[in-house]
């Protein structure tokens, strides 16, 4: 991903698209396929899946040319490239739970409280957008120079907190998008007023009552948030840690560009899955509501 | 001057209409009344042009517009809500019918000013759509569809989108100015009240079918079947039957049958009696005991629940302090002169109260 | 508030260190050489030029086939599989750039991509011109990959807001579905439209992780000079001439934003 806007702006698409639609079917005959449909949902389709099948295709070119599965064996048999992976997934993990214990209450509180700081978090939240990663790596590496000694040995000296901290803000716009259309959904007054008048501490309230209700948007933030930590290259190229999309680069500078495109694949695949299964949440809950109610 | 013969009109898993047959004569206001789904809005699209049947024919003037697309047919539409174009000022929007006929600009803007006027809200043609209330909105729209002289005026659940005060008001200006201007119209609704004080004559509806369609009095006083009876107002079904000379008798008393035809004497029927046809009088060895009373302004509506369980409406004129409280035994008499009987149902039913607007 | 705290340490430092940077000699003492230095430089000056227009040329196509392509869909059935999956596919390909996104077009355009091989044997030889998958047009076609699912998504809502009440009322009028588009559609949506293209600008101006997965430092834009500057790649000591880059970037992409915040609030207006 290559600035935080896209992510933004997808997380809200994820996270509305669960949401039933309330619109009413609009009375319409049946559409007739004409030619300007047809034309760009074909080269859509042509443009859009056309890579992907290349992308397996090349893949499967082995290093004697030959067709087979030997670059994905490679990659399992690649102690490099697991430690960068297991590296990456770490700091996702961490980054997709710090982001929601620290997002959830503040949406949360603002929007009890203080509606009117609603405009300022937006605000705040649209700052790593404006700020191109590239920018925030230039800051980061000029840290890491002019830094007292201690904060180069707590942060700088490992990926894990070399990176987990900024990629939290990057994935900021985000999850913070996705967990206010959550919150917005529910009606958060009344589930606080009767969880607080029933006896339930803040803390009750907010892991017993609150959480399980905004459940898909909370996932939602979290998948995005692991797909931007594993997809982030910009910052951890520049600042030399060796996350798994920084090896799959050095991978294909390396010469063996089928590797890459089938590490690629790999990770394309595993957003796909964590996407789509969000989606699956999504509908499977609002089912069992609409039962419910 | 417009006739729609033999309309049907089949979505996937309804038919929306189902051989519609209905004549609007010339400055008339028909108001077609019906639930929702009962293919009204379906009939005003295809009079507008903007759906097509599937079978029959639609005639204005008797020429066959049934193929000809809407933007030719000279006909006026205002819809529920959110129709002016929001890019749009006021004035720019009633005049754009007149821009589409190639009208020039001062001469347009001139008959839009002159339109705003007639809707009260000349002082507004500087606006734009979002600024105004949704009153204003729907008069702007009725002065944008008048622009262009139409033929036809169609209105689509115009006020249905209104709170109850500013409906009443734009209600009473809507027959008002239909009547100034002579113009023949095609008014579409949901709701009773709303269809017997504006219309000309009402047609109800049910599932595509004409069920009936007179003057609001005979709708309203001669239902022609059970369903119009029990939509258009609320309706008590009393068991009766049929006496020697052709009156029935319900509850004790002889009432003259307004549609004695096909019952033989000493059969059972149900009569349908408006709550406003029934009269309480407080006896203590009455054969019913009120369970409800309703102050709804004008009358108050009493709940009689008689003895063999049958709960029936009374509308009690005057204050609701005057009329017999919860609890009282009443005796009932009946005051109109003649009443509608059906055959019997086969359960011995509830008050039907008509489904009321939201 | 927590959260604002965290956003001023590991956002707002970042940031300073920059800005401060940019305004810092190499002895540290305060300069305004080097923006003096990214104007008169004729490489910055290209690295400029060539960001600004693989970014308008990105979001304009990107723009158009998303406009194209939304409406297409939308003009299907409502709840129909067509809009369910191309709305689904949206939110997962906007996402897709970077590097998986590069690593699929080496491998559809690069000289033994799948689409490079079929066409040379088909006749037709991109990588004989000056065509390379590491050139401003061959990472502008990766870009457009992402720019139109993104300008679906941000599309769809504006073309969903067009009521049908507003072609009906026209066409009630008097006007052809030509008139309508010209006099309502189209305005209605401009602000939108407008919006989303410069959404679309900012994006692809910011970008670089498809470009250095594609071309490592080596493409001609602007993130690949801080990149080098801050390494020192090419030159020694252009650190702070890399840090004024950014801070000329973000400055970019914030006229960028307030220009899609004025857009966008008429856009609200006319489409609630």
């Amino acid at each position: 991903m290559s600035t935080g806007s896209v992510g933004w702006i997808a997380a809200d698409v994820l996270i509305d698209e669960v949401a039933p639609a309330g619109r009413a079917p609009t009375r319409r005959r049946r559409a007739r396929p004409r030619l300007w449909r047809v034309s760009i949902l074909l080269l859509a389709f042509i443009y859009f899946i056309g890579p992907l099948v290349s992308a397996f295709k090349y893949s499967l070119i082995q290093a004697d040319g030959s067709y087979g599965f030997g670059n994905y064996w490679k990659i399992v048999n690649s102690s490099a490239i697991l430690t960068a992976l297991a590296t990456s997934l770490e700091i996702a993990g961490i980054a997709a739970v710090v982001v929601v214990t620290l997002m959830l209450p503040t949406v949360v509180w603002v929007r009890l409280r203080r509606p009117k700081l609603t405009l300022l978090l937006e605000g705040v939240t649209l700052l790593p957008i404006v700020i191109p990663p590239v920018v925030v790596a230039a800051g980061l590496e000029q840290m890491q120079r002019s830094a007292p000694s201690w904060v180069v040995s707590l942060l700088f000296n490992h990926a894990l907190t070399g990176l987990t901290p900024f990629y939290i803000v990057l994935a900021m716009p985000f999850t913070y998008r996705a967990l206010d259309t959550g919150v917005r959904a529910i009606d958060l007054r009344t589930l606080v007023d009767a969880s607080r008048s029933l006896g339930a501490s803040w803390f009750t309230t907010m892991t017993r009552v609150i959480l399980p209700n905004v459940q898909t948007a909370v996932l939602g933030a979290m998948f995005l948030t692991i797909a931007l930590c594993l997809g982030e290259v910009v910052i951890a190229n520049l600042l030399l840690y060796q996350t798994f999309p920084v090896e799959i680069i050095q991978q294909s500078l390396a010469g063996t560009a089928g590797i890459a495109v089938a590490l690629s694949n790999l990770s394309l695949v595993f957003t796909f899955v964590l996407l789509f299964s969000l989606s699956f949440v999504g509908s499977r809950r609002s089912g069992r509501a609409s039962r419910v109610f | 001057m417009i006739r729609f013969e033999g309309v049907q009109r089949h979505f996937a898993d309804v038919s929306a209409l189902d051989g519609l047959d209905l004549e609007i004569d010339k400055g008339e206001l028909i108001a077609l009344l019906g639930p929702s789904g009962c293919g009204k809005t379906t009939a005003l699209r295809i009079l507008g042009g903007f759906d097509r049947p599937d079978a029959g024919k639609v005639f204005v003037n008797d020429v066959d517009v049934t193929t000809l697309p809407a933007h030719k047919r000279d006909m006026g539409m205002v819809f529920q809500a959110y129709s002016l174009f929001p890019n749009m000022d006021v004035r720019t929007n009633v005049a754009f019918g007149l821009r589409m006929r190639g009208q020039d600009k001062a001469k347009r803007l001139q008959r839009a000013d002159e339109l705003l006027e007639l809707v009260g809200l000349a002082q507004t043609a500087d606006r734009y759509p979002h600024q105004l209330s949704g009153g204003q909105q729907q008069r702007v729209a009725i002065a944008r569809a008048l622009a262009i002289e139409p033929e036809v005026l169609l209105l689509d659940e115009p006020l249905a989108a209104l709170d109850a005060r500013v409906r009443l008001q734009l209600r009473a200006e809507i027959r008002s100015l239909q009547q100034r201007l002579g113009i023949t119209t095609l008014f579409v609704t949901h709701d009773q009240s709303e269809a017997l004080s504006i219309a000309d004559r009402v047609g109800v509806m049910r599932s595509g079918r004409l069920e009936q369609i007179d003057t609001p009095q005979n709708v309203y006083r001669q239902p022609a079947t059970q369903f119009v009876a029990e939509f258009v107002g609320a309706m008590n079904r009393l068991p009766g039957r049929i006496g020697d000379r052709g009156e029935v008798q319900i509850l004790g008393h002889r009432v003259a049958v307004a549609n004695p035809e096909g019952y033989a004497s000493g059969g059972a029927v149900d009569a349908l009696l408006r709550p406003e046809s029934i009269a309480v009088v407080r006896d203590s060895a009455g054969p019913g005991e009120i369970t409800d009373r309703t102050f709804l302004g004008s009358v108050t509506r009493l709940e009689v629940t008689l003895d063999s369980g049958q709960k029936v409406l009374v509308d009690a004129h005057g204050h609701g302090a005057d009329s017999p409280a919860p609890g009282e035994r009443v005796g009932l008499q009946i005051v109109a002169e003649s009443v509608t009987v059906t055959p019997a149902a086969d359960t011995p039913a509830e008050p039907e109260l008509a489904i009321e607007p939201a | 508030m927590p959260f604002t705290v965290y956003v001023l340490v590991f956002l707002g430092i970042p940031l300073y260190m920059v800005v401060h940077g940019s305004l810092t000699t190499n002895g540290g003492s305060f300069t305004f050489d080097n923006f003096k230095s990214t104007f008169t430089s004729p490489e910055y000056k290209a690295a400029f030029e060539n960001s600004l227009v693989l970014a308008l040329w990105t979001s304009l196509l990107g723009a158009l086939f998303g406009v194209w392509l939304a409406a297409a869909v939308i003009a299907g059935k409502p709840g129909g599989m067509l809009r369910r999956v191309v709305s689904s596919a949206s939110g997962v390909f906007a996402y897709f750039a970077g590097f998986p996104l590069a690593f699929v077009f080496i491998a559809t355009l690069g000289a033994e991509g799948a689409a490079t091989v079929l066409l040379r044997n088909l006749g037709v030889n991109l990588y004989a011109g000056n065509f390379r998958i590491t050139s401003i047009l061959g990472v502008g076609l990766a870009y457009v990959y992402f720019q139109i699912p993104l300008m679906v998504i941000l599309i769809t809502p504006a073309l969903e807001g067009l009521r049908p009440q507003w072609q009906e009322a026209a066409q009630s009028l008097g006007a052809t579905k030509l008139s309508y588009l010209r006099h309502v559609a189209i305005p209605v949506l401009a602000p939108s439209v407008i919006g989303a293209t410069l959404i679309l600008f900012g994006n692809a101006f910011s970008a670089y992780a498809t470009a250095l997965a594609l071309a490592g430092s080596t493409l001609a834009i602007v993130p690949a000079q801080i990149d080098d500057a801050i390494n020192g790649n090419v030159l020694v000591g252009q650190t702070n001439v890399g840090l004024a880059l950014g801070v000329e970037m973000i400055l970019v992409i914030v006229v960028v934003m307030v220009g899609y915040g004025l857009v966008q609030r008429r856009a609200r207006r006319w489409l609630q």
